[in-house]
């Protein structure tokens, strides 16, 4: 059955608060999920504080600051800090998002902002998820063009409104947002495919260069690889680019439809 | 079965047992069915409307009525179609004991069909005067 509990050894205890920084007018309070292989210990989330006065604006910029000035030892992965390489895919006050596009401000309705790994993903340390199957299943819908005639001398020729179909679809930087926030991805992310890679797999269905369009669907066609999404929308609302990973799924479906109706 | 060892590679294990090349009959079957489950609704409401406050007679001379056996009769064998692909797909998204989901599954279609085929005999007994 699907699991509510979560196992003995992953079960969240309290973990440290470290003291608040000196003199600082505004303070800022973080709790952070922490883990660490190398030890025996449950998981905890320690508390820190912040001085928002000596800080930027954005939840990865704590990050940086409290890892800085606070706690070496606070894993996480950042890199571009603009949004476009996905490294810092977080769960942050409940929901999924990239902490170099959040504002601190935007997620302390609580007065505090509370930060976890992604979703549901085993984690490899503190706020890092190990995202292997994640990339696997990417690596399954085949994200290349694939062509049987043979390549043209120069480029393969798209009419303006053909690119114009992969609008929405191509600026996917995945980062695991979608995929972590679905409940169908969370109970059968052995089988079904997730928001992530089914987004990339229209990316490629609906490109008119490609030949292999049958093919991919036949890939595709499986009560578990495609039909698991029950337009829950958890991607449509978690995606750090603004896209729609419900309705590329949902037009898969209608390719489906269409080829056999 | 297949291993799923952490020996196999992640490719290996997303592509497990390969596309199972269907799906699509399921999907379509259950938004035609609730499709036509709107219809019926109505229709059956507006049955059951009618007879609110008449003497059993009357319910039964209403029922026998071919129009009104045949609209019933729809209602329920697409009823219970949409039910059991509904919850076939409830089971295949929480049971994840392989023995236990296909045990589920089993079960969830001999119950749609003992309720569907229960509400049918009725139906028929009604119509044709038994």
């Amino acid at each position: 059955m699907a699991e509510f509990n979560l196992p003995q050894n992953s079960r969240l205890t309290e973990g440290k608060a470290w003291p608040k920084p000196a003199g600082a007018k505004k303070v800022t309070e973080f709790k952070i999920y922490r883990w660490n292989p190398d030890d025996t210990a449950n998981p905890r989330t320690d508390t820190y504080y912040v001085d928002r006065d000596d800080c930027g604006p954005m939840v990865l910029d704590a990050l940086i600051w409290i890892k800085n000035k606070v706690d070496p030892t606070l894993t996480f992965r950042r890199s571009c800090r603009e949004g476009i390489c996905g490294s810092c895919a977080m769960n942050m006050d409940g929901k999924n998002g990239l902490a170099c596009t959040t504002g601190i401000d935007e997620c302390g309705a609580r007065g505090k902002v509370a930060i976890y790994p992604l979703p549901h993903m085993p984690v490899v340390k503190d706020l890092v998820p190990d995202l292997t199957r994640f990339y696997a299943q990417h690596a399954s819908i085949e994200p290349w063009l694939k062509t049987t005639t043979p390549a043209p001398e120069k480029e393969w020729k798209q009419a303006k409104d053909d690119r114009e179909k992969l609008d929405g679809l191509y600026e996917c930087i995945l980062c695991a947002c979608c995929s972590t926030s679905c409940p169908s991805y969370w109970w059968n992310g052995d089988r079904y495919l997730g928001p992530a890679a089914l987004l990339q797999a229209y990316r490629w269905l609906i490109d008119s260069r490609d030949e292999a369009t049958g093919e991919r669907l036949d890939n595709l066609e499986d009560p578990f690889r495609l039909y698991r999404c029950h337009t829950i929308m958890n991607c449509a609302n978690a995606c750090p680019k603004g896209l729609n990973p419900a309705k590329a799924i949902a037009e898969v479906k209608k390719m489906m439809v269409a080829r056999q109706v | 079965m297949l291993s799923n060892s952490s020996m196999r590679t992640p490719l290996g294990r997303v592509r497990g047992l390969g596309s199972a090349k269907s799906g699509t009959g399921h999907f379509w079957l259950q938004r035609v069915t609730a499709v036509a489950n709107v219809i019926l609704t109505i229709g059956f409401l507006c049955v059951v409307l009618s007879l609110i406050g008449k003497p059993y007679g009357a319910a039964i001379a209403t029922l026998a009525k071919p129009h009104v056996a045949i609209l019933m009769l729809l209602f329920v064998v697409s009823g219970a179609v949409h039910m059991r692909l509904g919850m076939q797909v409830v089971i295949e998204d929480y049971v994840h004991h392989e023995g236990l989901k296909i045990l589920a599954v089993m079960a969830n279609t001999f119950f749609a069909i003992a309720v569907g085929a229960a509400c049918a005999f009725a139906l028929l007994k009604i119509s044709f005067g038994g």
